[in-house]
């Protein structure tokens, strides 16, 4: 366990070590600059600015002196927002799609584990066909139709929560719902797919031979191997969750990481889009880490491996 | 002796989208207290069925039982509820599958699912459980037992975790065990080895075993009744030595001449022509007439299904008079 350990740290390593020097070149290989803009600006102004980030140096100059900083904790100035330090930045909204994202994901394996693990044991009938065709509504139905809907009941009609922003205790809950249901949707399909295999093995059926009782069967002898594939799955979908999403904080005007990841590209600001890939790419790298002890702690299988 | 359990007219059909599949017709058995009764027929003449059945195993829907008795113990498996045939599952009857590759959980220690019955049916709590399990694996010829409980079915061989199967199966010392085809996806040499054990078993614990196979070798060496199936039906039962010696029903008969080790070298194999008949349409009458041998075929039964009848003492057969040999009453 240690060796796999410590094999998957130096590959993590190597990894958000690869990001960070792809998306250093490649960001300055797009046309325009941070300081493009559709108003002229003073030559001497701009010259001023390029000094000031050091746009000026050769690149490999640039790209060792970004690495120093990194390696130091320093995600360096952000370049569109004037006197904004990228870790700032990321302080500020990544705690916000944090909330949100965890409770979306609470959201969604509360609705769509029983649902699946429902539709899986009373296949073919009501209980089965019902969640399910729930489920195919909300994989159909995009955010910006979801949050939209949830905001006119919950926000207009019964005026229980606020419409949008980020000033109350409260405000989480209609976004996070709003994701939660549309991934709620996806691990009920896939748990229902993941049980439906399991159910039909031998070893479930030594399992009613030896007398266990029908929901000691499900939970006791089933539930492991039918949870692997939404495992897998939850993993690089918890990065995404986690990090952000640029439709729901429009809809909800929050502000949160995912509006960064997009503005952020829009003004080259080279700098913020750089710090902001490394970010994800880390979460990506922690989360699928955690994803794999957790298949190994489900699967005796992986563990020799 | 008294019969350990007795199964009278078993009907199971299948409800399909082709139809109704008559797995079970009319089949009746009885199992007297530490006797091995063999359950023999091709795949598909519904000898599994018939076990699985009597312990509510069958998927239902589409599965169900049309009608019979099998009584256990002074009750009625075929009407007991769920919750009261859970109580007799491993616990008072027990069951040991083909494919021990598949049959346990691999996502369970061993240990775990050798003592669940236990802690099941006996209430006992874990630790004693688990004591109690590392004698199980004893039993059944497992060395280091006890670090073997804290392994997972994929570090056990085949024939080690049938081992483990007949140990869980035992494990609360059932009135009854259900052996379907114990020995069919095993190696040969490790066959005669879980076949002793078995044997061995039941002697000491004096145990019934309901043995379902389609190996006849296995049956000769192990039943002291066989059972013959087919296409759903008893067509012969009789005590082992008996059915070995004076085989009265032409599948009988037919089966025994498919027997390598019986043949001559040299001679092409006998093999039984054509293929079982489809359960969802069957033929009236006698249902192996269309495979009967060409020249006695016409004197199979058409209009009526033939009755089971005593031709000797003990040995039954399915009377029709294409099929037995020597006429029906002799």
């Amino acid at each position: 366990m240690l060796r796999f350990t410590l094999n998957r740290l130096a590959q993590s390593i190597a990894v958000v070590f690869l990001v960070f020097t792809i998306t250093f070149f490649m960001i300055r290989l797009t046309d325009g600059d941070p300081f493009a803009s559709p108003k002229a600006m003073p030559p001497d102004v701009r010259k001023v600015l390029v000094e000031r980030y050091g746009l000026d140096k050769p690149l490999p100059v640039q790209y060792f002196t970004t690495m120093g900083s990194y390696l130091k904790g320093d995600l360096l100035p952000s370049m569109s927002y004037q006197g904004m330090w990228n870790t700032k930045i990321i302080k500020d909204a990544f705690p916000i799609s944090l909330i949100i994202g965890v409770a979306a994901l609470g959201v969604a394996l509360a609705l769509g584990l029983p649902a699946g693990i429902i539709a899986a044991v009373k296949k073919n009938t009501w209980l089965d066909f019902g969640p399910m065709s729930l489920a195919l509504i909300g994989i159909c139905l995009p955010t910006f139709v979801m949050g939209p809907l949830l905001i006119m009941l919950f926000g207009l009609k019964w005026r229980l929560l606020n419409v949008a922003g980020w000033f109350e205790k409260t405000d989480w809950i209609l976004p996070a719902v709003t994701m939660g249901l549309i991934y709620g949707a996806y691990i009920a399909r896939m748990t229902r797919g993941g049980m439906l295999e399991v159910l039909n093995q031998d070893y479930i059926r030594t399992a009613r031979a030896k007398g266990v009782p029908g929901w000691k069967v499900v939970m006791g002898h089933a539930l492991r191997g039918g949870l692997l594939p939404v495992v897998a799955f939850l993993g690089p979908a918890l990065a995404g969750i986690t990090t952000g999403s640029f439709i729901i904080e429009k809809i909800f005007n929050l502000p949160g990481l995912g509006q960064h990841f997009v503005s952020s590209v829009f003004n080259r600001d080279y700098s913020l889009i750089l710090a902001l890939v490394v970010l994800y790419a880390a979460v990506l790298v922690v989360v699928n880490f955690l994803t794999d002890i957790l298949i190994a702690w489900l699967n005796p299988k992986v563990r020799l491996s | 002796m008294s019969a350990v359990l007795d199964v009278k007219d078993l009907q199971v059909s299948f409800h399909t989208r082709n139809g109704v599949v008559r797995a079970v017709d009319k089949v009746s058995l009885k199992v007297e207290a530490g006797q091995t009764v063999g359950i023999v027929g091709e795949s598909g003449s519904g000898k599994s069925v018939t076990c699985y059945s009597l312990l509510g195993l069958i998927p239902s829907p589409p599965g169900k039982i049309e009608g019979g008795s099998a009584m256990f113990g002074g009750m009625d498996l075929l009407k007991l509820p769920e919750k009261e045939l859970q109580k007799v599952r491993g616990s008072r009857i027990s069951m040991i599958f083909q494919d021990p590759m598949t049959s346990l959980n691999p996502f369970l220690k061993i240990g775990t699912q050798l003592v669940e019955p236990l802690r099941l049916h006996k209430g006992m709590d874990k630790a004693a459980a688990w004591k109690q399990g590392i004698e199980a694996l004893k039993e059944v010829g497992i060395p280091e037992a006890a670090t073997r409980m804290d392994q997972y079915p994929h570090e056990f061989s085949g024939g080690m975790r049938q081992r483990v199967m007949i140990a869980m199966a035992l494990i609360t010392r059932p009135e009854l065990l259900i052996a379907d085809e114990p020995t069919t996806a095993l190696d040969v040499t490790i066959q005669q080895q879980v076949l002793d054990l078995i044997k061995d078993l039941q002697k000491r614990l004096g145990i019934a075993v309901v043995f379902i196979t389609h190996d006849l070798a296995v049956v000769h060496e192990v039943c002291d009744v066989v059972n013959v199936m087919y296409a759903g039906r008893l067509v012969e039962s009789a005590p082992a030595a008996e059915l070995f010696a004076h085989p009265r029903h032409a599948y009988t008969r037919a089966l025994m001449r498919s027997i390598p080790a019986l043949q001559k070298k040299g001679e092409p194999l006998y093999t039984i022509p054509g293929l079982p008949p489809d359960l969802s349409h069957l033929p009236a009458g006698c249902s192996f007439r269309p495979r009967q041998t060409p020249d006695r075929q016409l004197l199979c039964l058409r209009d009526q299904r033939p009755p089971l009848v005593e031709v000797s003492p003990g040995h039954w057969a399915q009377a029709c008079p294409g099929c037995v040999e020597g006429g029906i009453l002799s």
